[in-house]
């Protein structure tokens, strides 16, 4: 049901039912390794090329969500992925595999909490029983075609950000036991003009306190409303900002405890990972890893997850444009009523 | 960001980029120059002691152990890259290991790996020039300026005939 301007309110409280996550093996250093489904020791996955590295990082999650749901593939409506790569052929592969009827999506790192929320919407309509959510990237394949050979020395400014080698992946379905999803809130695009594709952070750091206000607008609800509000992949830089901008637009996140995806996955004392890590996957195995299994243990009972994108491809920023940015945000509450 | 670039921000923009700005952790310009000496001094060394050895042991003049000099760091650089350390030291050393010989076959052999994987004939053929091709380009034609002006300034000593 549209609520406010941007936000969809599930009254029907469909719930994650299953999710798993894989990752690689830097992300297995971590200090979230014990969220996680599956650590691959290998980044190549056994594969022969790191886009086929990545697309079975998603196989594997998606196959291994379904079956923490209970269910068998036959039984899931419909699947909605997405990643960074062109025409997000991880996904799309990947749906080859699994043939559900598919539903490819595009938001860059924000597609975790943007197929999450679509998902979410098919079932509390009634248009579907259970949907399979997903979100992946790897670093090579990401280093690769955003930037250089992986192999290439070129040293990164402290801006820049790393990206994570993970896929995740949930079930939502209208009846069930876990976390449910109640509210989401559809991002617009903002553009700051930013054009440092090392900066990341700083270009969509507007785009996500964009979306957070419009979500506290729409549902008319506050920062203390959660328990914890996390962001995508803003990392150190963007999240220092995101910080100024609530307090420049008076939003009191004091109220609650903020955190940023990009800022707990890994070690920063022990990992070179510059300003933090970015990546579809990286919001997508915090939340479905980390923060689901906190939410299932009580520990959390409601939290935003807000997923950041910067939406620019390698031509457009070669050509000088600057970096369009969006957030979705995603509420998630622990079954308890 | 050049001001013709700046001249087309809005305010908003604007102001939001002096707020980014100053978030922004610099580049640590000073550790950066300090470790691109280090470390391309030492790159250098090691060429010299390969150069020195072919002199002393392989019976070269100085002119000609520089063909086999150049050859053995570049092999040296290629391996570190398909080993996977060369992109770690340059993380360190910066434009100490970007600038001297090493670091160009670093771009072939980097570019080369990465492609292998869409076939021999576009894959490492096509790609494996896509970061050195700009170098050998602006290079020649770098040269090609150079070569006249060395034709204008000195007619005497140009041209080889």
């Amino acid at each position: 049901m549209l609520k406010g301007h941007q936000s969809w309110l599930f009254e029907k409280r469909p719930s994650i039912r299953g999710a798993a996550t894989v990752v690689g093996p830097f992300e297995g250093q971590g200090p979230l390794a014990n969220d996680f489904d599956i650590i691959h020791g290998d980044i190549r996955l056994g594969q022969d090329s790191w886009e086929e590295a990545e697309r079975t990082l998603l196989e594997e999650a998606t196959k291994l969500a379904v079956e923490n749901a209970g269910l068998t593939k036959e039984q899931v409506n419909f699947f909605i992925g997405g990643d960074l790569m062109n025409q997000i052929i991880s996904s799309s592969f990947a749906a080859r595999t699994l043939s559900i009827p598919y539903l490819g999506v595009f938001g860059a790192c924000s597609t975790s909490m943007e197929s999450l929320a679509i998902a979410a919407n098919l079932v509390n309509s009634g248009s579907a029983k259970h949907v399979l959510s997903s979100a992946c990237s790897h670093n090579s394949t990401a280093e690769k075609q955003f930037r250089y050979p992986t192999e290439y020395g070129s040293q990164k400014p402290p801006t820049a950000q790393f990206t994570v080698t993970g896929a995740g992946a949930c079930v939502v379905s209208a009846h069930g036991k876990g976390p449910c999803v109640t509210s989401a809130t559809i991002g617009r695009v903002i553009d700051m003009g930013i054009s440092d594709p090392f900066n990341m952070g700083a270009a969509m750091a507007p785009a996500a306190v964009d979306t957070i206000e419009a979500h506290f607008r729409d549902l008319r609800i506050g920062p203390d409303h959660y328990d914890l509000i996390v962001t995508g992949d803003l990392s150190k830089v963007g999240y220092e900002i995101a910080n100024d901008l609530f307090h420049k637009h008076k939003i009191p996140m004091q109220k609650t405890v903020y955190k940023d995806c990009g800022m707990m996955i890994y070690d920063y004392e022990k990992q070179t990972v510059q300003a933090g890590a970015s990546g579809c996957g990286c919001s997508a195995v915090v939340t479905y890893g980390h923060l689901l299994k906190k939410l299932r243990n009580n520990e959390l009972k409601r939290i935003l997850v807000v997923a950041t994108g910067a939406l620019l491809s390698p031509i457009s920023f070669q050509q000088g444009e600057s970096i369009p940015c969006i957030a979705h945000a995603v509420s998630i509450e622990n079954g308890v009523e | 960001m050049s001001s013709s670039k700046k001249k087309k921000l809005t305010p908003v923009q604007q102001e939001y980029q002096e707020l980014a700005k100053k978030r922004e952790p610099a580049r640590p310009i000073w550790q950066n120059c300090i470790r691109a000496f280090l470390s391309g001094g030492v790159i250098c060394l090691i060429g010299q002691c390969v150069s020195e050895m072919f002199v002393h042991w392989a019976g070269f003049d100085e002119i000609e152990a520089s063909n086999p000099t150049v050859a053995v760091m570049i092999l040296i650089s290629v391996i570190l890259t398909c080993l996977g350390v060369y992109d770690k030291i340059a993380q360190w050393a910066g434009a100490g290991s970007a600038v001297p010989v090493t670091g160009f076959a670093n771009t072939m052999a980097s570019a080369a790996l990465e492609h292998r994987c869409e076939g021999l004939v576009l894959g490492v053929g096509g790609k494996m020039f896509k970061l050195s091709g700009p170098v050998i380009v602006f290079g020649t034609v770098a040269a090609f300026f150079i070569g006249i002006l060395h034709w204008i300034f000195n007619p005497g000593e140009a041209g080889g005939h």
